[in-house]
């Protein structure tokens, strides 16, 4: 298969584009993606939520390459998972040093007292991995990321679409209005907006940038994965999307259409505080709060 | 053909020729969830491998 705009081999085959080509193709993607949704101001210092991963290091390198005259900082957030996070922990020091970013790394243990291996093994939480991470990582990335324009993340194509169906499937709709490219209120007391420059770009496109470009990241999987309702549902999408292109893509489109009206009927309107930590919460005591609480 | 399945750490040794896309069904793994690399080189699923080749095949999955 050849380069649709020129002769080389190409190295994707939707669409079909070389190796040259096809950076070009995903740095435009994600240009554009910040421009049209207004996602990052010129002048905003830049929080991105780093992992080490693909997609993160994908967000951070093109954070640094497109907003040059803004202070872009990787924030990490080391949840303490042996054999996984240690070894990406590397990966990202490795790439922040090379690419001279700041990097600052928090971690369960210090913050919450307790590793999530630790947490898990306790059995004092009656609830997956992964929902107990997702908590606690948005809590400390909000909290460390104060003062900054805005938090970037490196959610993809296939984060989104599986979120949307996993909302749907739910029946969670208020949840659901929560999603985005650029998610949460900008003007709630202590909330840093988070945006999603990657929206439109699939997990294999970002696998493909990651490895053309030779970042040095790894390509595993969190232990804890599989115990999740949404790698279920990664495994569902891409069953579907190999049989239907451009089903992700269509998911994330017809959300979008809906997505106005969502926020519109779910929008909180009152956004209060958690009495105990004083970060952004839709109940008097943050969901963070109330696990820390149960794992003491 | 020396197959190397980068997530679990596999390597085969397999008697095969035919398409990207051929080997992928054979070995059971999703397109969309894949990239297959030759010679450092990643390829498309219509390429004809040879049964010389040494191919690595790596996961696009990652993260949590």
């Amino acid at each position: 298969m050849k380069c649709k705009k020129c002769k080389e081999n190409a190295v994707i085959s939707s669409p079909h584009l070389c190796r040259k080509h096809f950076i070009e193709y995903f740095e435009k993607k994600v240009h554009d993606c910040i421009n049209k949704y207004g996602l990052i101001g010129r002048f905003d210092s830049i929080c991105v939520a780093s992992s080490g991963g693909k997609d993160s290091t994908a967000a951070l390198y093109l954070m640094k390459k497109f907003f040059p005259e803004s202070k872009v900082t990787a924030l990490v957030i080391d949840e303490g998972i042996k054999g996984y996070r240690d070894k990406t922990l590397i990966d990202l020091k490795r790439f922040c040093a090379k690419n001279k970013i700041n990097l600052n790394i928090i971690s369960f243990k210090k913050e919450f007292g307790k590793t999530l291996d630790e947490i898990i093994k306790s059995k004092k939480l009656k609830i997956k991995p992964c929902n107990i991470c997702g908590t606690m990582r948005r809590y400390l990335l909000n909290k460390y990321s104060r003062g900054y324009g805005c938090i970037v993340t490196g959610h993809n194509l296939d984060d989104e679409a599986q979120a949307i169906i996993m909302n749907l499937f739910r029946n969670q709709i208020d949840v659901l209005a929560r999603l985005g490219p650029k998610t949460g209120i900008s003007a709630q007391k202590n909330f840093t907006q988070r945006v999603k420059p990657l929206y439109f770009c699939s997990e294999k496109e970002s696998a493909i940038y990651a490895l053309l470009m030779g970042f040095d990241v790894s390509f595993n999987e969190c232990p804890y994965v599989v115990e999740s309702y949404r790698a279920d549902l990664r495994d569902l999408l891409n069953d579907y999307e190999s049989r239907h292109k451009g089903t992700k893509l269509n998911i994330v489109s017809s959300f979008l259409k809906m997505l106005p009206k969502l926020k519109a009927r779910y929008a909180n309107s009152s956004p209060i505080t958690c009495k105990v930590c004083g970060e952004p919460s839709s109940k008097d005591v943050c969901n963070a709060c109330t696990l820390v609480e149960k794992i003491r | 053909m020396q197959v190397f399945i980068e997530k679990t750490g596999e390597r085969k040794r397999i008697k095969f020729e035919g398409t990207v896309s051929r080997l992928l069904s054979l070995l059971k793994l999703n397109p969309e969830s894949v990239i297959v690399v030759k010679d450092d080189v990643v390829v498309t699923e219509d390429i004809v491998l040879s049964d010389k080749d040494s191919v690595k095949v790596l996961s696009v999955v990652s993260g949590g």
